[in-house]
């Protein structure tokens, strides 16, 4: 496959708060090739958007922090200590973002072909005219109908779902490889959502880009993904191909996320859900972080953190997991890889 | 827009009729009768009668106040009582002075307020920030007068006594030997003249501007959409001038329209301290003088003025905002 495109390696992102040092994100590795839909799966605080947005070197500093000893590598290029300069040329060009609230993603001052013809001006250097006709070129490319007459309006005369088009057409205004999506449709209808995922799907086939998908509904990792990462307190659970995790789910907390999907046609007197909360990320537990919620923990998950196995072998994958050129593996960060008796005991 | 601004003149109108009736009724049944002023009180009562009916005191008040009220259809607003002179040419001798102060000071008040807020909301929490949020709050507090009275004292009096170049007049709007000076030299005049005045106006206000300001860009700093244009790959310069700036005016807009007869009540002051022949004196000359009329006159013009500032401010609101329409 080459190389990958997106190269993250013991990524680890800090934060100051008065409570202590929050280790939202704490050694995650993972890799996206070009043209793959990479999906990142996990509960509200288990670390995926500040993984995006350390991506994109957005995270507010102070308090934020990307800790040294962290690589992320776009194209063999380092980011984490990149001049800002250069961060500037490869944000909105090489590698794009789309938020989670198209409501208050865009700037309600501005009209919104304004806003895409924006991105085009400052990368491409071309001229207001071209940068317009751009603008209505990518509004159609998204869908929207009358891009002529949509360009000249306002955030607030659109729809949720119009919105989120937009804001695909200004992430799509540069071609860039690399498309981080995060949570694209959680604040929209659910016949709007298929729309936007299926808006997604077909740009990728016909642009080529990699999308990194961030989402908690696994719906929709289904639906579009061709790998799956699983985060959990701030650390990668479960990362492999996406028939492999819906398959074989090895990781009690894929199987908990897998379990609480409610199913159409199923009788069910109550939605299964994990118990507990994310724990808070200034006070990771001990051991497995996984240990307080998981139904099958005893000593050794308190006491010891797993590392990350190759699934079905017991091998400890080695550092820089997965970025290598073979096929693409499976890989667990559970002790009941080396301890395949206790499964059956939940 | 122009249906609502033509709804807005109209629903202004009875406002400032208003005005007018609470201006006269107040100032009329005030105690205190300008036939006094004007007269010896060893006058005979018949001469200080015929005084009272030269003046139109001598009939009842709803009569005066009809003709007071007429006399502004004329666009004549009376006789001045101290001056014997119509009042419109008193006023119009003293507004563009007025206009001069209230405009360099409303420019200073926004811009110098906005900058500063805008500078201490990126610099949020730094020595900067700490230093000039204490001495807004320092200037916002301080009374006009007093502020006039120092900066008067140190960058006319002492400057001077101290030999420093460039000490700045403290009277009036133009030195005494104006009507000899260049072109040029006649503008950087009237300049040195206006900077003490338009100093003392502003930075009180100023400093409301920039707290506010301040605020208003913190909380849009943290919005969606400023991510949304980082992650576009837009300077930092364009993220805050451009799609931070525009959203966080919007209510600083708003205080246009309220600052205005704060900047007009202030520039009374002001014109009384250094002496700027404008309507604040002539307010504050006839006030003394009980010349009821020019006092009228002059209330009535600072809250048309008002008036009129406030219907500027809801044009500037939609402008600034889209989301706003007048329809």
């Amino acid at each position: 496959m080459g190389s990958p495109l997106l190269e993250v390696t013991e990524l680890r992102t800090y934060f100051r708060t008065d409570g202590g040092l929050a280790r939202a994100v704490d050694g995650v590795s993972f890799h996206v090739h070009q043209g793959e839909v990479l999906g990142i799966v996990g509960e509200s605080g288990s670390g995926k958007s500040v993984t995006s947005l350390s991506i994109m070197r957005l995270i507010p500093r102070p308090p934020g922090e990307i800790v040294a000893g962290s690589s992320i590598r776009l194209k063999g290029e380092e980011l984490v200590d990149a001049p800002e300069k250069r961060m500037r040329e490869i944000r909105g060009n090489d590698v794009a973002m789309i938020f989670q609230e198209p409501m208050t993603s865009l700037n309600p001052v501005f009209p919104v072909g304004e806003q895409i013809a924006e991105t085009v001006r400052l990368h491409r250097r071309v001229g207001k005219e071209a940068a317009r006709a751009r603008a209505i070129e990518l509004l159609g490319l998204v869908g929207l109908p009358d891009p002529e007459e949509r360009v000249d309006t306002y955030p607030h005369e659109l729809s949720g779902g119009q919105r989120q088009r937009v804001m695909i057409a200004m992430a799509l205004s540069c071609e860039p490889d690399l498309l981080i999506a995060d949570e694209p449709t959680t604040a929209l209808d659910v016949t709007i959502q298929a729309q936007i995922l299926e808006l997604l799907a077909e740009l990728r086939r016909r642009l080529g880009m990699a999308i990194v998908l961030i989402t908690h509904d696994l719906g929709v990792v289904a639906e579009v993904c061709d790998r799956v990462v699983v985060m959990y307190a701030g650390q990668v659970r479960e990362q492999g191909p996406v028939e492999a995790i819906f398959r074989d789910p090895r990781d009690p907390y894929t199987q908990g996320l897998l379990a609480s999907i409610p199913r159409l046609g199923r009788r069910m007197e109550l939605l299964t859900v994990i118990p507990g909360t994310v724990p808070n990320p200034v006070r990771w537990p001990g051991g497995c972080r996984f240990h307080t919620r998981c139904p099958h923990a005893w000593e050794l998950c308190r006491r010891e953190a797993p590392p990350l196995f190759r699934a079905g072998t017991g091998d400890v994958v080695a550092q820089a997991s997965g970025a290598g050129t073979s096929a693409p593996t499976h890989d667990v960060r559970c002790w009941l890889e080396t301890h395949p008796e206790r499964r059956a005991s939940p | 827009m122009g249906n609502y601004l033509l709804r807005r003149i109209l629903g202004a109108i009875p406002l400032v009729v208003g005005v007018a009736t609470l201006i006269f009724f107040v100032l009329n049944l005030a105690p205190g009768d300008p036939a006094a002023m004007y007269s010896n009180p060893n006058l005979p009562v018949a001469v200080i009668e015929q005084l009272r009916r030269n003046l139109g005191l001598d009939q009842p008040i709803y009569i005066r106040y009809f003709k007071w009220l007429g006399s502004f259809f004329t666009g004549h607003f009376g006789y001045s009582f101290a001056q014997g002179r119509p009042v419109l040419d008193i006023l119009l001798e003293a507004l563009p002075a007025t206009l001069i102060l209230a405009f360099w000071a409303l420019i200073v008040v926004f811009v110098l307020g906005v900058a500063i807020g805008i500078y201490q909301a990126v610099r949020q929490y730094s020595v900067a920030d700490g230093v000039l949020s204490v001495s807004s709050l320092f200037f916002y507090s301080m009374p006009s007068f007093w502020l006039g009275l120092m900066l008067m004292l140190l960058f006319s009096l002492k400057w001077h006594e101290w030999g420093l170049p460039f000490a700045l007049p403290a009277t009036g709007m133009t030195g005494v030997d104006y009507d000899y000076l260049s072109f040029g030299h006649k503008l950087l005049d009237r300049a040195a003249h206006l900077v003490l005045p338009v100093t003392t106006l502003s930075l009180v206000l100023a400093a409301g501007i920039a707290r506010y300001t301040r605020g208003q860009m913190l909380e849009v700093i943290r919005q969606d959409y400023i991510r949304t244009a980082r992650a576009k790959g837009l300077p930092e310069r364009t993220v805050i001038l451009k799609h931070a700036l525009r959203n966080s005016m919007i209510p600083v807009i708003t205080l246009f329209g309220l600052y205005l007869p704060l900047l007009f009540s202030g520039a009374v002051f002001v014109e009384v301290i250094f002496s700027w022949p404008g309507m604040g004196r002539v307010i504050v000359d006839a006030i003394l003088q009980r010349d009821y009329p020019v006092v009228m006159a002059t209330s009535f013009l600072f809250a048309l003025m008002t008036v009129f500032g406030n219907l500027i401010a809801d044009v500037l609101y939609a402008v600034a905002d889209p989301r706003i329409r007048y329809d």
